[in-house]
């Protein structure tokens, strides 16, 4: 797959690769999920992945930090090979971010103490200055003024914003979104969507399994299609919406954009 | 936020505010309830003056054996006259003042400790020179104390230091064996549930037993543990194997998202239980966690059977001597007034903690 440059891109990806993915099988049980994925993602990359329920889509972005183990197949991130390695997985874990669908923050710490949890504990970094940081990456999602409170206060797209602020604390190399917007109400969706953009203007690797086509058109460099554990298509936004190949693609297409 | 809607101007009706609406809404509501209102005043009317007048009014508090004897009401002299022994068991006449300071000492820590705010690393230290002066003074034999041999100790210090050693230590244990049968490693996994299966398997009362009449067996002769020392160990084994369940229990119900999200920002396994996972799954079952503590401190009685003398046993043994036989109702209502007092300041405790803990998450 050769690297597509859209137009819309601020910062133009440099040209070394950061995730590496080669001959990727998994299974659940008999279930085949990930079949033979390849896939090279370049520092400042964005990617946009998406497909049907069940397509292997969330299954292969939980594989990139090992929250899911594959069986066959090569997963190298920043040099680090995946492997039952514990310490090396921790070890990438701290570069990857990851934001969840159920956004998952801690109900029993606040919010300031979400975010400065892994840098303190995983990066040793000052109490004092991990707040400074903390508050910093607040100010960016526009939720400063909640540091005090619990998860439980906040509405789901604020909690959604904090859990993308507590992912940056660590400094990660690449993001992984896995359906961010997914549980959100419809009125909530934009405000994390606008974070993600923002993100994604500064430069930021991501890679974002979502529904949301026109996030994908503003910011993506690459549109992956998965179904039945495997890559079907991928390609730039424009050519991607206006000129899919695979019937499967169009299909789909025509049933998330009406 | 400001309420826009807007007040009717119309006041609730009088029947159903005040005391009179609330009696007719929790008493008089409906004829069974009545019925069941009625009754319940004249069982109390029955019972509780005349409740009153004997332990109260009629009583006596010091008076000696036979003057009891042929008075109506409770004789509480059965206590005071041999309150010493009650508390201090066969610990020697003149030294009492020893487990006197331990146990103001461990009742001043423990109320101090109350505030979690206080739970620091000084407070630690503090319990350490604590707990290590009260060993001193029950022990002696040190800094010009007469040495008393734990065989000696009885009463409320024996009950107090077979609960709190047992319940401290069996609480990290138990959180242990918990972790440990939810491990990845079979052997690690194996050993916890055999361990678990094996104790809940078997009643406190045969562990006592074992520990005092079978261990000895199999060590050489001339060699003894301490009795005191293994009926705490008894305990503190069979205490550990409930609250791994309870525990497991709170494990099980957390959120996959929460482990996910843990290790997801590089958290390892002991980081993750540690900061994340425990502090969450231990709090979700505080309330059946003070069950068994409550009733683990009740069990410590059961070391009757080995011949320690704990609160119980010196109180019965009070009971036996001819001239105080017969008040066994004041005693043992004495007793249930010092259990009570334990046991409910260990759940209001719990039902503190729960409401500071609950903040978080509404």
């Amino acid at each position: 797959m050769t690297l597509q440059t859209p137009e819309t891109s601020v910062a133009a990806p440099a040209d070394d690769i950061i995730i590496s993915i080669r001959n990727l099988h998994k299974w659940f049980g008999e279930f085949h999920v990930l079949q033979d994925i390849n896939l090279d993602v370049h520092r400042g990359e964005r990617i946009v992945i998406c497909g049907p329920s069940g397509s292997g889509k969330s299954t292969l972005i939980r594989c990139i930090n090992r929250l899911e183990e594959h069986q066959r197949g090569q997963i190298v991130v920043d040099g680090i090979e995946l492997t039952s390695d514990i310490k090396n997985v921790e070890k990438v874990r701290a570069e990857v971010g990851m934001v969840f669908q159920h956004f998952n923050l801690f109900p029993h710490l606040t919010i300031l103490e979400n975010l400065t949890l892994g840098p303190i504990w995983v990066r040793k970094t000052p109490k004092k200055q991990a707040e400074e940081a903390a508050m910093h990456y607040l100010e960016k999602v526009h939720i400063a003024e909640q540091a005090k409170k619990f998860p439980g206060q906040l509405s789901g797209g604020q909690q959604q914003r904090v859990a993308i602020a507590r992912s940056l604390c660590m400094a990660p190399r690449v993001m992984l979104f896995d359906e961010p917007t997914s549980a959100l109400d419809p009125e909530m969706i934009k405000e994390v969507l606008d974070v993600m953009i923002e993100l994604a203007r500064e430069g930021m690797t991501m890679l974002v399994v979502t529904h949301e086509m026109g996030f994908a058109k503003s910011v993506a460099h690459r549109v992956m299609f998965m179904d039945y554990g495997q890559i079907v298509e991928q390609n730039t936004p424009e050519a991607f919406f206006t000129d899919p190949r695979h019937e499967r693609t169009k299909l789909f297409l025509s049933q998330i954009l009406h | 936020m400001v309420d826009t809607r807007q007040s009717s101007g119309l006041k609730p009706p009088k029947t159903s505010v005040g005391a009179i609406g609330w009696a007719q809404k929790n008493l008089f509501d409906g004829w069974f309830n009545s019925v069941l209102t009625i009754l319940t005043l004249v069982l109390l009317w029955k019972t509780v003056p005349p409740f009153i007048r004997w332990a109260l009014i009629d009583s006596s508090w010091l008076a000696a054996a036979d003057q009891c004897k042929t008075a109506d009401g409770a004789c509480w002299s059965v206590i005071t006259r041999n309150f010493r022994f009650i508390i201090f068991g066969f610990f020697p006449y003149d030294q009492h003042w020893r487990p006197t300071i331990a146990m103001v000492l461990l009742v001043g820590l423990l109320i101090y400790s109350r505030d979690r705010n206080r739970w620091t690393k000084a407070l630690g230290y503090a319990w350490l020179v604590g707990l290590v002066t009260m060993g001193v003074l029950m022990k002696g034999g040190v800094l010009g104390l007469v040495p008393v041999e734990s065989t000696q100790w009885g009463g409320l210090p024996l009950t107090f230091l077979l609960a709190v050693f047992g319940l401290t230590a069996a609480y990290p244990l138990g959180v242990l064996l918990a972790l440990g049968r939810q491990s990845r490693l079979p052997a690690v996994k194996t050993l916890c549930v055999v361990y678990i299966e094996l104790i809940r398997g078997v009643p406190l009362i045969s562990l006592l037993f074992m520990s005092s009449v079978v261990f000895p067996l199999f060590f050489p002769e001339g060699v003894t543990f301490n009795k005191i020392l293994r009926a705490q160990i008894a305990i503190i084994l069979f205490t550990a194997a409930y609250i791994a369940e309870v525990v497991r229990g709170g494990l099980q119900g957390m959120n996959k998202g929460q482990y996910e999200a843990a290790q997801s920002l590089g958290l390892n396994y002991y980081l993750t239980m540690r900061l994340i996972i425990l502090p969450q799954a231990l709090k979700i079952v505080i309330p059946p966690t003070v069950s068994i503590l409550i009733s683990a401190f009740k069990d410590t009685s059961l070391v009757v059977i080995i011949a320690l003398y704990d609160v119980l046993k010196t109180t019965q043994t009070t009971l036996s001597d001819p001239q105080w036989m017969g008040f066994s109702a004041e005693a043992y209502i004495f007793l249930a007034l010092v259990y009570f007092v334990c046991c409910f300041a260990m759940s209001s405790y719990s039902r503190r903690l729960e409401r500071e803990l609950s903040f978080g998450s509404h």
